[in-house]
C-alpha cells in the first residue's frame, strides 16, 4: 500500500480537483495541493532517480530541503530541471516528469550503477580514469561518459520566452517567513505603526500551522491563524517569495513566483519579480528544517522525514501510507506520530530514548500509537517501497544498536532533531554556535539591525516562539521609534519535555548497511568514515572529496549529520570540526529573475545621436562605438558594400569635401577663474596663452606616464573651455576631471560639467568645404582671414524654417581645409538637413566611420587604436608636444628608464612591397627571418590608400621608428589569418606633409 | 549592497558610486620627484580592517566622499565629502 | 606513495575501500625547516612539491590558516588557459599550461584536466581586429590559437543568441585550454609532497617572522592557541589576497597590490549543454563553462571595492545574469544555486610577481589577480626555483617587482594601474 488521500482533514479545496500530467500518466489532485503531496495522495512511490547510483526515490519532505522528488516541469523553452515536487504548487495542466533516469523513474537501466556502487565510493574519479597514456586525451574520454551521467535534470536549449522584473523595496521591517513568528511579529509592528513586508516562500500563510490541530495560546491552531492572518491588512504580504539572501547593508534578495503555479498565465506579466528589499530592520523567523536520522536504505521511497508527514495529514490530507513507523530521538516527532493516528494510520513511534516524555507518551498511546521506547530503526526493506522495517534496541551511547525483530509498514517518518534555519543571517559571515543541549547549531552573534525570532532560534514550543516573536518585533519598534510597546519577555530556547538523546545514525555490528546523508548526491555515511580516514578530515574538505551538502538542497537535510559523523571519526567535538559555510541563495533562483528587463536589445542601451535618423532614413549602415551607433557608410546606390564606399567616400573628401557625424566626441565645459591652470596641469602642453575663440589640440597622461586621451580643446572665454575628447573615454576624462578637482586640487576654482549630449556636431572637410559652408551659413566669415587654421567663430546656419546658432572651429583631422559645426542638439536635425545640401551642391556628400579611418591613416593622425593604455607619448609620435617648462599629470613618472628607450616601438606607416599584397590589423611586425617571439611591432590600422596612390597602407608600430627602417624591409606575420607580407616602413607623415591642405 | 550615507543624497546603494582609490594616499606637486610619485601611483597600503576610501557618486550627485569603511566587515562608519570647501559649505562653514 | 590507478579502485571496492592510505597528515610544526612557505593554497602547495621534487630540498614546509585549498585555490571557476599577449606573461603562462597537460600523471592523481577550448567572443569589428594582435603572438611563441568566424561559432554553440544587442562576429579559440578541477589540484599536489617529506600544517597562522641581521630566518606562528617559532633558512610567501597583511608584518612594507573580491556563480546540475569555455569581454564581463558535475560555472567582473571578505553581492551579480542571459539566453529558467568570493591580489598591471625580496631570506609570490588558478603548477615550479637558486626561472624572469619602477608593465587589459580593472 502507498499514499491516499483522507477523506477529510487538510485545508485543500476538495471541490476543486485539478488534473495534471506525471511521467505520461493523468492524474488528478486538489487545489491547495502540491506536485508531492497530489503524488502521494494517487499513491506514486518512485518520483525520482539519486544523482550517482540511480536508485528509486520517493517524497522526502515536504519542504525546499527536498533530496528525493527533484523533476522536471514544462515543455519545450519552458522546460525547468530540477524543480522539487515539495515547491511546485498544482495547477490544472501542470506537466512534470521523472529526469536523470532512461527510459523513465519507474524503471530505470542506470540502477545498474547501484549494484557497483561498491566501487563508485567517494572520490573515486580523483585515482582513475588518467591513462593509458600521457597528457590528457584519456581523460577526456571518460570525462564524455562521466559528464553524461551526471547532471541531473536537461535545461532547454532554446531561449527563456518569459521575462523577470526587479523591483526596489524599502519597509522599515522586513519579516522573513509567515508562521507564527513571522505573522505574530508582523502583526504586531505594524500595530504599532511600522511599515512592514512579510515574505513567505509558501503559497500559504502559517508554515506549519496550516491545517494543524494544535492547540495555539489558547485556540485551535485554523482560528488562531485565520485571526492572524486577518489581521494583516497594513502589512505587505508577498507569499511564493523566497529571501534568497542577506546582503551586505542589511539588504535582502528576495524572488517571488509570479506564474509558475497558473495554469493560463497572461504572456504580458513577468514569471516573476527580485526584490531588493533594503528594510531598516531585518527579523529572520525562518523556522527550523528537521533532520533525519542516517540508518540503512534510508533512502528507500516511503521513507520522510516525520514533519513532513504530519504536513501531508494535516495540511493536505494525504496520508502516506496506511502503516507508518515513526522514528524519533525527541520530542518533537510526536506530533507527527498523533496526527497518523489520528488521521486512522496505524502508527508505530519509536522513541531511542529509554525514558520517554510521560505527558506526550500518555497523550499518544491515548490516541492509539505504539509507542517502542529505545528503539531505533536499522534496515528499510522493499526496492521502489518500503514494505518493511528492521528495528533494534541501542547498545551504546552513540549509535550503535542491536538488531531485533522487522516491522510491517509502508512509510517510515524519521526525525533527528531540528536544525534552525540559520542561513541568512550566515550569509553575512557569523558563524553558528552548537548547542550541545538542544543537538543543533544556534545563530551566533548577529549584525546590527538583523534579529531572529521563534524556532530560527531553537525555541520549539509555539506559544513561547510566538511570545519571543512579539518580543522581537517590540525591539524593532522601540529601535526605530524609541517607544517600546508591550510584549512578553523573549522566551528561551528548546522548550521540550524530555532532553532530546542525539542520534545520527545507526550501525549494527556485522551487519553492512547503506545509509545515506545526502540522499541527492548519493553520499552515504561509509563515504564519510572514507574521506576521514583518507586524511580529508577538515569539513570543507570532507564536503567537497564526497560532495555532501553540494546538491541543490546546498546541505539543509545531510550537512549537520555529515559533520556530527566526521567528528565522531575524529574522536573530536563538533564544534572543533567546524560547519561549512551557507552561501546565497537560500534556495535556487532562475538567473533570468536577476538580468531583469535586461534581455536582448534591451541589455545596454543605444545610444543616437540626433542626426542619426537623417542618415538611417537615407540608408547609412551602422557600426557600434561603445554604446553609440555611428554611421559606417552612406551607400551611394544600394547595396553599395563597405569596401567600395568607403574608398568612394575618402576619395570624395580629398577631392570635393565630405562631411561626418562627431557629435559623439566627449564634450567636456570647464569653467572657472582657474580653467586655464587646470588644463594646463592635466595636458602635456599649454593652455593658458591660448587665445580666445582659439583651439588647440591636447594630450594627457594618466598619472603612470601612459597616454590617457586626445582632443582638441575650445577657449570660448578668458574663463571658459571646452573640452573635446574621444568617444570612448568620455565618460572616464569626465570623472577624472571630477576627480582631480574633489580630492587633489580642490583649491581650484573650476566647474566641469559633461556638454557631450548638448553639442550636435559636423565636420564638413575637403577642399570645398569652404565653399559648402559659405552655401550653408546666413552668417559667419568662413574665410581664411575670418576663420584661420584653429580658430572659432560663431555663426547662423539658414535652415528650412529660419536660422540657427551655430559654432565653427576650423579643425582638421583627415589633413583637409575642414571645419567643426555644433549646434544645439536639439537643432543637430535641421543642421544635417542644412549642411547636406550645402554638401552636395559642391559635388560632395555624407562619409562614414570607415571613411573617417582611412583618411586619418593616411594622415598619420593617431586614435584610440594607438593610444591603447600601453603607450608613452613618444611611441605616439607626439613628443615634441609636451611642455618643457611646466610640469603635468604623468611627466614625473613618464621618464621611467623603459618608458624612455628609444628603441621602443613608435607610430609608423608601412605599405606592401608587392603591390596589392594586404595585410591586418592585429598583425605582428618582425624583422626578416626572425618571425617569432612577440616581433618588434604592430598594426594598428590598415585601408586602400587612394590618396597615397591607391594601394594598401597600414599604420603600426615599430621598434626604433621609421627612421630607424628607412629604406629596409620587414615582415608583417598575421598566423592566425595565415598571411604573411613583406612591407617598407615609412614616416607616417607621407600625405601632405608640411600641412598646406589643412592650412588652405 | 553596501549603503553608502551620501551627505547630500542620504543612504543611497553602493551600485550608484564608483570606488576610486584609498583616500589616505596623498598626491605629491605636479613637479614632485619620480620616487614621490611612485610611492603615490604604485604603492598600496592595501589595510586588512579600517580604511579611508575615495568613492565617487556617479549616479547620483556626482560628489566625491571619503568613506570610513572596514574592508574585512563591510561596515561604513562614515562618509564625507573629499573637497573640503563643499563640505564647508554646505555644513555651515566648518571644514 | 600509495598508487592510484583503476586496479586500485577495483581493489578499494572489493575491500570497502580499506586499503586507502592517508594522503596527508596532520604534522606538527618542527622546530625549523631549510624552507617554510607561508600560504597553503595551489601555488604554496606547488612550490612545496616542486621544492621537493626538483630542487631536492628536504625539510619543507607549508603552513596554512585555514584548511589547504581553503583560499582562491578552491574557490575558482577552475579556468586554465595561456592566451597572453605580452612578454612576461606569454612564456610564463604557457610555461604552466605545458605542466597542466601531464598534471595527473605526475601527481598520479587526476585533476581533471579538461582541454576542452577557450572561446573569446568578439562583437565588432574592431574588437575582432585588436585581439587578433594577442592570438597572433601566441602562434608566434609556439601557443596554439585559431579564429572562428560567425557561421563556425553557429555550429559550435548553436544556441548562442546571434540577435541580441551585441551579437558575437566570432570568437578566438585556444583549443588546449579548458577546465580543471580545482580541489583535485590542491590535493594532488598535498599529497605528492607529502610523500616527499613535505610537512603541511594546516590551522596554523603566522603571526610574526624572525629576524636575524636584517634577513628573516623563521616564523612565528600560532596552531590551536599553541605558540611556536619556526626557523628556517627561507621563507616563501604565497597568500593571494592577504599578501599585504603578512607583507606589513615582514617588514617589506606597502606593494603595488590592492585586494578586491571576486565573485563565483555555480548553477544547479543539468544535463551537458556547453563542451567549452565561453567567455565574452567587451560591454559587459562574462565566463562560464559547465563542470563534470553538470553546474554552469560563471562568474564577472570583481565587486569593484577592495575587501577582504569571501562573500558577494547583488549588483554585480544582476551585471553577470544580464551577460548571461545576452549570450546564452537559455538558461534564464535554470537555477543559480551558490554565489560565492574570492579575495584577490590585484596588482598594479594585471600581472603577478615571482621574485625574491630585498629582505634577505625572504620571497615573494603574488599579484595573481583573478588569474591564480591557471597558473598553479607553473607559479609552483618557477617560485620552488626561484627559492632553491636565489634568482628567477627564465619562465619568471619578468615577473618582478622591480618592473613597476623601471616601467616596464606587463598590462594586458591596458588600463594602468588601477587595480580594480585589471
Amino acid at each position: 500500500m502507498s499514499g491516499y488521500r483522507l477523506r477529510e482533514g487538510g485545508t485543500v479545496d476538495r471541490a476543486r480537483p485539478l488534473r495534471f500530467d506525471w511521467d505520461g500518466l493523468t492524474l488528478t489532485g486538489l487545489a491547495g495541493d502540491t506536485l508531492a503531496s497530489a503524488l502521494l495522495a494517487n499513491g506514486v512511490r518512485v518520483v525520482g532517480r539519486s544523482f550517482k547510483y540511480h536508485r528509486p526515490r520517493g517524497v522526502m519532505s515536504a519542504g525546499p530541503e527536498e533530496g528525493g522528488a527533484i523533476v522536471t516541469t514544462g515543455r519545450h523553452a519552458r522546460r525547468v530541471p530540477n524543480e522539487k515536487a515539495t515547491g511546485i504548487e498544482l495547477f490544472d495542466g501542470l506537466k512534470a516528469e521523472g529526469q536523470n533516469a532512461w527510459p523513465g523513474v519507474r524503471f530505470d537501466i542506470g540502477e545498474v550503477n547501484d549494484l557497483l556502487s561498491r566501487f563508485f565510493a567517494a572520490g573515486f574519479y580523483y585515482k582513475t580514469f588518467m591513462g593509458p597514456g600521457r597528457g590528457t586525451w584519456a581523460w577526456m574520454q571518460f570525462e564524455k561518459l562521466i559528464r553524461r551521467a551526471a547532471g541531473m535534470g536537461t535545461a532547454s536549449r532554446d531561449p527563456d520566452p518569459d521575462h523577470y522584473d526587479i523591483a526596489h523595496d524599502f519597509c522599515d521591517l522586513l519579516v522573513v517567513g509567515a508562521g507564527p513568528a513571522g505573522l505574530a511579529a508582523a502583526r504586531l509592528a505594524a500595530e504599532e505603526g511600522l511599515d512592514v513586508m512579510l515574505v513567505e516562500q509558501d503559497f500559504g500563510l502559517g508554515g506549519r500551522l496550516i491545517g494543524s490541530a494544535e492547540t495555539v495560546e489558547g485556540r485551535a491552531a485554523p482560528e488562531w491563524l485565520g485571526a492572524a492572518c486577518k489581521s494583516l491588512e497594513r502589512v505587505r504580504v508577498l507569499k511564493r517569495a523566497t529571501a534568497f539572501g542577506l546582503y551586505d547593508g542589511n539588504v535582502v534578495g528576495v524572488y517571488q513566483r509570479l506564474t509558475d503555479h497558473l495554469a493560463n498565465p497572461d504572456p504580458q506579466a513577468p514569471r516573476g519579480v527580485l526584490r531588493i528589499v533594503r528594510p531598516r530592520r531585518v527579523l529572520l523567523a525562518t523556522g527550523a528544517i528537521e533532520r533525519p536520522v542516517a540508518f540503512g536504505n534510508n533512502d528507500r521511497p516511503g521513507v520522510m522525514l516525520a514533519g513532513a508527514m504530519e504536513t501531508y495529514v494535516n495540511r493536505f490530507g494525504v496520508a502516506p501510507g496506511s502503516r507508518a513507523v515513526v522514528a524519533t530521538c525527541h520530542d518533537g516527532a510526536y506530533p507527527a506520530a498523533l496526527a497518523l493516528a489520528r488521521a486512522g494510520v496505524s502508527t508505530t513511534l519509536l522513541d531511542a530514548r529509554e525514558v520517554p516524555p510521560q505527558q506526550l507518551a500518555a497523550e499518544a498511546e491515548a490516541e492509539g500509537v505504539r509507542l517502542m521506547a529505545g528503539f531505533v530503526p536499522i534496515e528499510a526493506r522493499g526496492r521502489r517501497g518500503v514494505r518493511a522495517l528492521q528495528i533494534g534496541r541501542l547498545t551504546g551511547r552513540g549509535g550503535e544498536a542491536r538488531s531485533e525483530r522487522e516491522l510491517g509498514c509502508d512509510c517510515v517518518g524519521v526525525s533527528g532533531g531540528w536544525s534552525p534555519a540559520v542561513h541568512l543571517v550566515s550569509h553575512r559571515g557569523p558563524k553558528p554556535a552548537w548547542s550541545d543541549e538542544l543537538a543543533c547549531f544556534l545563530p551566533g552573534a548577529t549584525p546590527a539591525g538583523v534579529a531572529l525570532a521563534g524556532a530560527a532560534r531553537g525555541i520549539w514550543q509555539t506559544d513561547a516562539v510566538i511570545a519571543n516573536a512579539r518580543a522581537a518585533a517590540a525591539e524593532a519598534v522601540e529601535a526605530l521609534t524609541s517607544r517600546r510597546p508591550k510584549a512578553a519577555a523573549p522566551a528561551a530556547s528548546g522548550g521540550w519535555e524530555a532532553p532530546i538523546r542525539p542520534l545520527w545514525e545507526v550501525t549494527v555490528e556485522g551487519l553492512k548497511l547503506k545509509s545515506f546523508v545526502d540522499p541527492q548526491h548519493d553520499v552515504t555515511t561509509a563515504d564519510v568514515r572514507q574521506a576521514a580516514r583518507e586524511g580529508y578530515a577538515s569539513v570543507e574538505h570532507m564536503k567537497r572529496y564526497t560532495t555532501l551538502g553540494m546538491a541543490t538542497d546546498q546541505g539543509k537535510v545531510g550537512n549537520v549529520i555529515g559533520l556530527a559523523l566526521l567528528a565522531d571519526a575524529l574522536g573530536q567535538s563538533v564544534p572543533e570540526t567546524g560547519l561549512t559555510t551557507f552561501r546565497p541563495p537560500f534556495t535556487p533562483v532562475p538567473i533570468g529573475a536577476f538580468a531583469g528587463r535586461a534581455r536582448g536589445h534591451h541589455w545596454q542601451p543605444e545610444r543616437r545621436t540626433p542626426m542619426h535618423d537623417a542618415q538611417a532614413d537615407a540608408g547609412a549602415a551602422f557600426i557600434d562605438a561603445g554604446l553609440w551607433k555611428r554611421a559606417w557608410w552612406h551607400p551611394a546606390h544600394p547595396g553599395e558594400d563597405l569596401n567600395t564606399a568607403y574608398v568612394r567616400e575618402a576619395r570624395m573628401v580629398r577631392e570635393t569635401c565630405g562631411m561626418v557625424d562627431v557629435t559623439t566626441l566627449g564634450k567636456i565645459a570647464v569653467q572657472g577663474p582657474d580653467a586655464a591652470e587646470f588644463l594646463d596641469r592635466i595636458y602635456v602642453n599649454g593652455f593658458a596663452r591660448l587665445p580666445v575663440m582659439k583651439c588647440r589640440y591636447g594630450v594627457n597622461l594618466r598619472d603612470d606616464g601612459v597616454v590617457m586621451d586626445d582632443g582638441v580643446t575650445w577657449r570660448l572665454a578668458e574663463d571658459e573651455f571646452l573640452v573635446t575628447c574621444t568617444t570612448a573615454n568620455a565618460a572616464k576624462m569626465m570623472a577624472w576631471f571630477e576627480n582631480l578637482l574633489a580630492f587633489r586640487w580642490p583649491a581650484l576654482r573650476v566647474h566641469v560639467a559633461s556638454a557631450t549630449d548638448q553639442w550636435a556636431g559636423v565636420a564638413v572637410a575637403g577642399p570645398r568645404a569652404r565653399a559648402a559652408l559659405g552655401r550653408a551659413l546666413a552668417a559667419g566669415d568662413v574665410s581664411n582671414e575670418g576663420l584661420p587654421f584653429m580658430g572659432i567663430i560663431h555663426a547662423r546656419l539658414r535652415v528650412a524654417d529660419g536660422e540657427i546658432p551655430v559654432m565653427v572651429a576650423r579643425i582638421s583631422f583627415s589633413g583637409e581645409l575642414a571645419f567643426e559645426v555644433y549646434a544645439p542638439a536639439g537643432f543637430g536635425p535641421a543642421m544635417w538637413a542644412a549642411l547636406i545640401e550645402a554638401v552636395r551642391a559642391e559635388g560632395g556628400g555624407p562619409y562614414g566611420m570607415e571613411a573617417l579611418g582611412a583618411l586619418r591613416i593616411e594622415k598619420g593622425h593617431v586614435t584610440g587604436a594607438e593610444l591603447d593604455g600601453r603607450t608613452t607619448l613618444g611611441d605616439c609620435g607626439l613628443g615634441r608636444m609636451a611642455s618643457k617648462t611646466k610640469p603635468y599629470i604623468g611627466k614625473a613618472l613618464s621618464g621611467r628608464p623603459e618608458m624612455a628607450r628609444p628603441d621602443r616601438p613608435q607610430v609608423a606607416h608601412f605599405m606592401p612591397v608587392t603591390e596589392g599584397e594586404t595585410f591586418s590589423i592585429g598583425a605582428i611586425v618582425c624583422r626578416e627571418g626572425e618571425v617569432r617571439g612577440h616581433g618588434i611591432g604592430w598594426i594598428t590600422g590598415v585601408t586602400a590608400a587612394p590618396a597615397l596612390g591607391g594601394g594598401w597602407l597600414g599604420i603600426g608600430f615599430v621598434a626604433g621608428g621609421p627612421a630607424a627602417w628607412e629604406g629596409k624591409t620587414v615582415v608583417i606575420a598575421d598566423p592566425i589569418r595565415g598571411r604573411e607580407t613583406r612591407v617598407r616602413v615609412a614616416s607616417p607623415h607621407q600625405f601632405d606633409p608640411k600641412g598646406e591642405r589643412m592650412h588652405a | 549592497m553596501l549603503r553608502i550615507p551620501c551627505p547630500f543624497c542620504g543612504p543611497r546603494d553602493h551600485a550608484e558610486f564608483s570606488y576610486e582609490g584609498d583616500a589616505s594616499v596623498t598626491y605629491p606637486p605636479l613637479d614632485a620627484p619620480e620616487e614621490a610619485w611612485f610611492e603615490a601611483v604604485f604603492l598600496r597600503e592595501n589595510p586588512r580592517g579600517p580604511a579611508e576610501e575615495l568613492w565617487h557618486h556617479l549616479y547620483g550627485c556626482r560628489a566625491h566622499l571619503i568613506v570610513e569603511r572596514d574592508t574585512l566587515t563591510h561596515e561604513i562608519t562614515g562618509a564625507r565629502f573629499a573637497n573640503p570647501a563643499i563640505r564647508a559649505a554646505l555644513s555651515g562653514g566648518e571644514a | 606513495m600509495q598508487r592510484y590507478n583503476a586496479l586500485s579502485v577495483l581493489w578499494g571496492g572489493l575491500t570497502g575501500q580499506k586499503n586507502w592510505q592517508p594522503v596527508w597528515g596532520r604534522p606538527q610544526p618542527k622546530s625549523a625547516y631549510d624552507v617554510i612557505i607561508v600560504g597553503g593554497g595551489g601555488h604554496g602547495l606547488a612550490t612545496a612539491y616542486y621544492l621537493a621534487k626538483v630542487h631536492k630540498v628536504r625539510r619543507v614546509a607549508v603552513i596554512e590558516k585555514g584548511w589547504l585549498g581553503g583560499g582562491n585555490a578552491g574557490r575558482n571557476t577552475t579556468i586554465v588557459r595561456s592566451n597572453y599577449g605580452i612578454e612576461g606573461n606569454t612564456e610564463f603562462y604557457e610555461h604552466s599550461l605545458k605542466l597542466w597537460e601531464n598534471l595527473s600523471h605526475e601527481l598520479n592523481y587526476n585533476v581533471m584536466f579538461s582541454q576542452r577550448a577557450h572561446v573569446n567572443l568578439v562583437f565588432s569589428p574592431g574588437h575582432r581586429d585588436m585581439t587578433a594582435r594577442k592570438y597572433n603572438i601566441m602562434r608566434l611563441n609556439g601557443i596554439d590559437g585559431e579564429y572562428w568566424d560567425r557561421d563556425t561559432l553557429r555550429r559550435r554553440i548553436p544556441h548562442l543568441d546571434f540577435e541580441g544587442r551585441f551579437p558575437p562576429l566570432g570568437a578566438y579559440v585556444q583549443p588546449r585550454a579548458g577546465t580543471a578541477r580545482h580541489d583535485a589540484v590542491n590535493w594532488g599536489f598535498a599529497r605528492a609532497a607529502t610523500a616527499l617529506g613535505v610537512d603541511i600544517i594546516q590551522g596554523c597562522e603566522v603571526t610574526g617572522f624572525v629576524r636575524e641581521d636584517g634577513a628573516i630566518v623563521g616564523v612565528e606562528a600560532v596552531q590551536g592557541g599553541r605558540e611556536y617559532t619556526i626557523r628556517a633558512e627561507k621563507v616563501g610567501l604565497a597568500v593571494a589576497g592577504h599578501t599585504s597583511v603578512l607583507a606589513h608584518k615582514a617588514g617589506l612594507g606597502k606593494l603595488p597590490i590592492e585586494t578586491h573580491k571576486l565573485q563565483a556563480y555555480v548553477s544547479e546540475p543539468i544535463k551537458p549543454f556547453l563542451d567549452c569555455v565561453l567567455v565574452y569581454g567587451g560591454v559587459g564581463h562574462f565566463y562560464i563553462s559547465q563542470s563534470d558535475k553538470g553546474g554552469m560555472v560563471y562568474g564577472g567582473h570583481l565587486d569593484m571595492y577592495p575587501s577582504y571578505a569571501q562573500r558577494g553581492n547583488l549588483p554585480i551579480y544582476e551585471d553577470v545574469a544580464a551577460c548571461c542571459m545576452a549570450v546564452l539566453p537559455a538558461l534564464g529558467r535554470v537555477k543559480l544555486l551558490r554565489q560565492w568570493a574570492g579575495v584577490m591580489d590585484m596588482s598594479m598591471d594585471g600581472s603577478p610577481f615571482i621574485t625574491i625580496t630585498d629582505i634577505p631570506g625572504l620571497y615573494l609570490n603574488a599579484g595573481w589577480c583573478y588569474g591564480g588558478f591557471k597558473a598553479t603548477p607553473g607559479s609552483g615550479y618557477c617560485f620552488a626555483h626561484t627559492i632553491a637558486h636565489d634568482a628567477p626561472h627564465w619562465a619568471n624572469a619578468r615577473l618582478t617587482l622591480s618592473r613597476y619602477r623601471e616601467g616596464r608593465l606587463i598590462d594586458e587589459e591596458t588600463t594602468g594601474p588601477t587595480p580594480k580593472l585589471h
